[in-house]
């Protein structure tokens, strides 16, 4: 069990490195997935990781393999894309999914002929799959940092957001307030998915996102539940993933979401606002 | 007399360039109990969406007098409300208090008896921890009203509130609307129901995107005006010639 379990955490210090960042990015990221499936964006964090890969590649190319470079360029890049949609959204009569595609799109494109300049298709990888077991302490602390300011951020706009959410029309009607939860609920996204892809790379920083989020929704009916729920699914689907990886000599970015897919499916299945328990409470209605 | 609390100067609102209320000059004071009426697609919503702000003006002004537009309570014809999520009808209903408890501060002891209150008004105790996604329509309209209610405004706004609801709850919500004008505030409502608006309005203001009368109920509500009032022609005409009024 100890050998199991806890031995490789003890043993190796990148183990250790990995976990702390996975913890960070429970913290950070997931509670931004709860409020993006809650605005029906769930689909909007994977156009963003896209729309980072030109501000990163960018960054590569002027610096090498700089942390520091690359998250700037990849900050520049999605904040870029969140606000030019959400302004062509509020201006013109496009929805602001299209204009988020077609942003996304063009900043993709830009992205992958800047690589293909340069870089060979291995650091292409790099970007798109992500080094969660070669965090340097660089890494840590920006990954930390970006959780930390997630978390006062979102304390800080907790209650326009959910009613930004829950009933913009409403916020608007008595505050000025909206468009400074809208954007700056789009800026911690956008500084999470250039934490998570250095953890888990673009793609894969996603997931960490939105599964445990979506997860969590089929055991709660209530907001602050919904985040307890979404940030305890993820870290235990890091550590079980990491384990996972490490046991069966798995990429360790997969291993995870694969670990917070499997745990949404079993809530898919089991939780009470599942489908199992959703058929079974069917049969038996009350009085009154 | 009473002071003017919201005047509509030479308004014009619309939607590209057409207008769904034209040249419209009314003054509401400060108390009154004013239903808007007209037939579909004379400007009712429309003016009550340039009242808050949500729509600009494409000529003219609206003036509030002693009051922001952020002390407007608005009930829109259709909310953008989620109906699905996760949120109890209490923290809904709490929302009304904005004004008081803004991002940070707590309801307080005060703020909890107000809101319990509230939802005891609208016939809604017990439902405090229900998801709002459980209610009916009837019921969902009742937790707006006490959100309205919590929101202490001197100027509400309110856009077809009886659609579709039962006749108790229409009874209920009418007496709240009552209730606010003894308590001198001022109220605007849109209706279809002219009886209604007879037995529960004193003033009515018709409208066709040109205002056709205003005043008095039973004057404004005559035969004749409702007649001038049917003819509007609902479409915009996409060769109109640019107004020089």
């Amino acid at each position: 069990m100890y050998d199991a379990i806890i031995a490789p955490f003890v043993e190796f210090s990148f183990m250790r490195r990995a976990l702390v960042g996975c913890l960070a990015l429970s913290l950070g990221a997931t509670p931004i997935g709860v409020f993006l499936t809650l605005r029906r964006m769930s689909l909007t964090g994977d156009a963003m990781a896209h729309a980072i890969l030109p501000g990163a590649a960018l960054g590569y190319l002027v610096a090498g393999l700089s942390l520091g470079a690359m998250t700037l360029g990849g900050v520049i890049a999605g904040v870029t894309v969140a606000l030019l949609s959400g302004l062509v959204a509020r201006t013109t009569v496009a929805r602001e999914d299209s204009s988020l595609a077609a942003f996304y799109l063009i900043s993709l494109a830009v992205g992958v002929v800047i690589v293909s300049t340069r870089g060979s298709n291995v650091d292409l990888l790099h970007i798109l799959f992500g080094t969660v077991l070669a965090l340097n302490d660089a890494a840590i602390f920006l990954v930390a940092g970006i959780a930390t300011v997630t978390l006062f951020g979102l304390a800080f706009i907790y209650r326009p957001l959910v009613m930004e959410c829950f009933d913009p029309g409403f916020l608007r009607s008595v505050s000025s307030l909206s468009p400074v939860a809208h954007y700056s609920f789009l800026v911690l996204a956008v500084l999470n998915l250039v934490g998570g892809f250095h953890a888990l790379g673009t793609l894969m920083a996603v997931g960490i996102m939105i599964l445990p989020a979506a997860a969590a929704r089929f055991w709660t009916r209530d907001v602050t539940p919904l985040l307890a729920i979404g940030m305890t699914a993820a870290f235990l689907g890091g550590f079980v993933g990491l384990l996972l990886s490490y046991h069966a000599s798995l990429p360790s970015g997969p291993a995870i979401i694969l670990t917070a897919g499997v745990f949404y499916l079993f809530s898919l299945t089991f939780g009470p606002d599942g489908v199992i328990m959703t058929r079974l409470r069917s049969h038996h209605h009350l009085e009154a | 007399m009473d002071s003017t609390i919201l005047q509509f100067v030479n308004l014009t609102l619309g939607y590209d360039r057409h207008p769904a209320v034209h040249h419209l000059d009314y003054a509401i004071r400060a108390g009154a109990l004013v239903a808007v009426v007209g037939p579909n697609g004379a400007g009712k919503s429309t003016l009550l969406k340039g009242t808050v702000g949500s729509l600009t003006p494409l000529g003219g002004e609206i003036r509030l007098t002693g009051i922001e537009v952020s002390d407007i309570a608005y009930l829109p014809q259709q909310s953008e409300i989620d109906q699905g999520f996760p949120i109890s009808v209490f923290d809904m209903v709490a929302m009304g208090l904005w004004r008081k408890t803004r991002a940070f501060r707590r309801f307080g002891r005060e703020g909890y008896r107000k809101i319990g209150e509230a939802l005891d008004t609208v016939g809604l105790s017990g439902f405090e921890k229900r998801p709002i996604g459980t209610l009916s329509g009837g019921q969902m309209q009742r937790a707006l009203f006490a959100r309205l209610l919590l929101q202490d405004a001197r100027l509400i706004l309110l856009d077809e509130p009886f659609t579709s609801i039962d006749s108790a709850t229409v009874r209920d919500l009418k007496g709240l609307i009552r209730r606010w004008h003894e308590e001198r505030r001022t109220v605007v409502a849109v209706l279809h129901d002219l009886d209604q608006v007879r037995t529960e309005f004193p003033e009515t203001l018709l409208l066709a995107r040109e205002q056709i009368a205003a005043g008095p109920t039973e004057h404004v509500l005559s035969p004749a005006n409702l007649d001038q009032a049917r003819r509007l022609t609902e479409a915009f005409d996409e060769g109109a010639a640019v107004c020089e009024r």
